[in-house]
């Protein structure tokens, strides 16, 4: 190939190589950048305290995150006027340590999004494959139950739930994976209509495999990159309605710390003591973004046609 | 054309019933819902009275079938807490709730229109990265933590604009303004890449050859069709109003249905969230079957195909 770089050049006014370079290195920041972050989530996630270890006293977190101290409420974070360094972040209405409620948080939004990730993708691609592989009849069903899936509120349903079985951890996983197994069920059905048509599938039918054979085997392996992907990009997704759900009142139960919840306990206190919502959003908001940008940078890199995603 | 309509039609219908069925199974997951309202005061007779009022004293079938005639009757039931009808309470609130979609709605979606057409053809400029950048920073925050930063600025900060209630026109500015932020990046996602997608095809490329000017060629030809994009998507564009408007109407006060299903919540009045998901079901499904039709109608590909 010729080297066209000079007409380029001389085209857009612009140097090829550094335009070349300055891109390459934008998105290889947007692949360290939301890695750390999401490593230091998980890291935190763990290291909160090592009570799963039989060791409540080892921890990450400066306080116990439940702990309340009726004197110390209301501390501004250290750089405000009356701040101090014992509590990093202030402390909240009840005088609980901002930090260490951050610190906590981070366990509620990763165990939370882990799972329900886990339960909605298995969900959906076994839907998935059936639909797109079996087609006819199967097919147009299970899309048209996927549509209206996709187009219902999951927050109305874990209301519903909050309502009747008790607002709770297990109440939100159930809520959410309820809907959530749709939009894998569309894409890979999408997936694995493409590769039914595909030669080696037909390959594998003639040599006489089974249809179940088949989709484990054959189709199954070729949809895993818009799998990965698509399981990245939820991430986010889950992190905020969880969120949502817990600033409702229909999430995770005070006192445990969660993100949302934190941020609902300084609504009422907002004119005098910001920070109390202020931090946790923050949180929210570094973690959705990361996954957000880490996942576009897979589907760029793994799987382009995906940009719709 | 008809028969297709019928089809779907049948289809809706079916659907809802499912639904129906989803819900009053997990409204009853809990096992036996007067448990919730059973307190040190309460006696017998109380109990006996809530099981009576919910119909909890028939059989399984029975109570669905009182539920499903009455949910078609437009009777979704009474409120445990309120001695209301559960419809009455929600159309009472309903006039508030569409106040704030219906506002936030067309200014989102006059934004989203004019910053993704923006976008799609003006690639890679300041414009488009700055737009890119708000649809990339909307996504990831919280609409809760949005709205609460705003009372922060604007009502505690510079005290121009009131964070709470509702009366004056003063009142709208926050909660629409924030709740259009929230719809805003998904609908400009959306219109942004049907856009990209038209450009490429080459009715545009004729357009072009023939002379058209740029600007008739965007506006008319090309956007014209980018519409089937959020049109297939009007079901999810219907489900982020909702979410958008229970958060919104609570960060606020805002007297809407949204508020209504977390007031209930806290009430454990659960008569009146099974009477607003229904509601919102059918809506769902309406909006669904409506855009099926639609979409039938301006792509006879679609007709023809699934006959």
């Amino acid at each position: 190939m010729q080297n066209i770089a000079p007409d380029i050049e001389a085209i857009t006014g612009t140097k090829v190589a550094t335009g070349i370079r300055r891109v390459r290195i934008i998105r290889q920041l947007t692949l360290i950048i939301p890695s750390i972050v999401l490593f230091l989530l998980v890291i935190t996630a763990i290291f909160a305290d090592l009570s799963w270890l039989g060791l409540p006293d080892v921890r990450l977190a400066p306080y116990d995150p439940v702990k309340t101290s009726m004197p110390e409420r209301f501390l501004p974070p250290f750089w405000a006027a009356e701040g101090s360094t014992a509590h990093l972040l202030g402390t909240d209405n009840l005088g609980r340590d901002i930090l260490s409620r951050v610190i906590f948080g981070a366990r509620v939004s990763l165990s939370v999004s882990l799972l329900v990730i886990l339960i909605t993708s298995s969900i959906g691609t076994v839907l998935g494959i059936i639909a797109g592989y079996l087609g006819g009849r199967t097919d147009n069903t299970l899309m048209r139950v996927t549509d209206i899936s996709l187009s219902f509120p999951a927050i109305l349903i874990a209301i519903l739930l909050a309502a009747s079985i008790g607002p709770g951890y297990w109440t939100v996983v159930l809520a959410l994976s309820i809907l959530g197994w749709a939009p894998y069920a569309r894409l890979i059905r999408g997936e694995a209509l493409k590769l039914r048509e595909e030669d080696f599938v037909a390959q594998a039918r003639i040599i006489g495999a089974s249809p179940i054979r088949t989709m484990v085997k054959h189709i199954f392996p070729n949809i895993i990159n818009p799998l990965i992907i698509m399981m990245t990009l939820s991430v986010g997704m889950v992190i905020l309605t969880e969120a949502a759900l817990s600033y409702l009142g229909a999430g995770i139960p005070p006192p445990n710390p969660s993100w949302g919840a934190m941020v609902n306990d300084g609504r009422n206190f907002i004119d005098t003591a910001w920070w109390i919502s202020l931090f946790p959003g923050v949180a929210i908001g570094l973690v959705v973004l990361s996954g957000n940008f880490l996942g576009d940078w897979l589907r760029d890199t793994m799987d382009p046609r995906l940009r719709q995603l | 054309m008809t028969r297709f309509i019928i089809m779907r039609l049948l289809q809706s219908f079916i659907a809802l019933i499912g639904i129906s069925i989803l819900v009053f199974v997990l409204v009853r997951a809990s096992g036996d819902p007067t448990m919730l309202f059973r307190t040190s005061m309460s006696t017998e007779e109380d109990i006996a009275r809530i099981r009576a009022n919910l119909g909890l004293d028939k059989s399984m079938q029975e109570q669905y079938w009182i539920f499903l005639s009455g949910m078609f009757q437009g009777d979704l039931g009474e409120s445990l807490t309120k001695d209301r009808p559960v419809t009455e309470m929600i159309l009472e609130r309903l006039p508030n709730s569409l106040k704030l979609a219906v506002s936030s709605f067309f200014i989102s979606m006059i934004l989203a229109f004019l910053l993704g057409v923006l976008g799609a053809t003006r690639r890679d400029t300041f414009l488009d990265n700055g737009v890119k950048f708000l649809a990339i920073l909307g996504q990831a925050l919280p609409g809760f933590w949005v709205a609460i930063m705003a009372i922060l600025v604007f009502s505690v900060y510079w005290q121009v604009l009131p964070p709470y209630g509702t009366g004056t026109p003063a009142h709208y500015v926050l909660p629409v303004v924030t709740m259009a932020f929230f719809l805003l990046p998904g609908m400009m996602r959306l219109i942004r890449s049907g856009m990209l997608d038209v450009l490429d095809s080459e009715y545009i490329k004729l357009a072009r050859i023939k002379g058209l000017p740029e600007r008739v060629v965007i506006w008319k030809h090309a956007l014209r069709n980018a519409l089937i994009a959020p049109l297939t998507a009007a079901g999810m564009i219907f489900a982020m109003l909702i979410t958008g408007a229970v958060i919104t109407e609570n960060v606020f006060g805002w007297p809407g249905v949204g508020r209504l299903s977390i007031e209930a919540l806290f009430s454990r009045d659960f008569p009146v969230i099974q009477g607003i998901t229904i509601m919102v079901a059918a809506a769902v499904l309406l909006i669904n079957l409506l855009v099926d039709i639609l979409y039938a109608y301006i792509d006879p590909r679609i007709r023809y195909q699934q006959m």
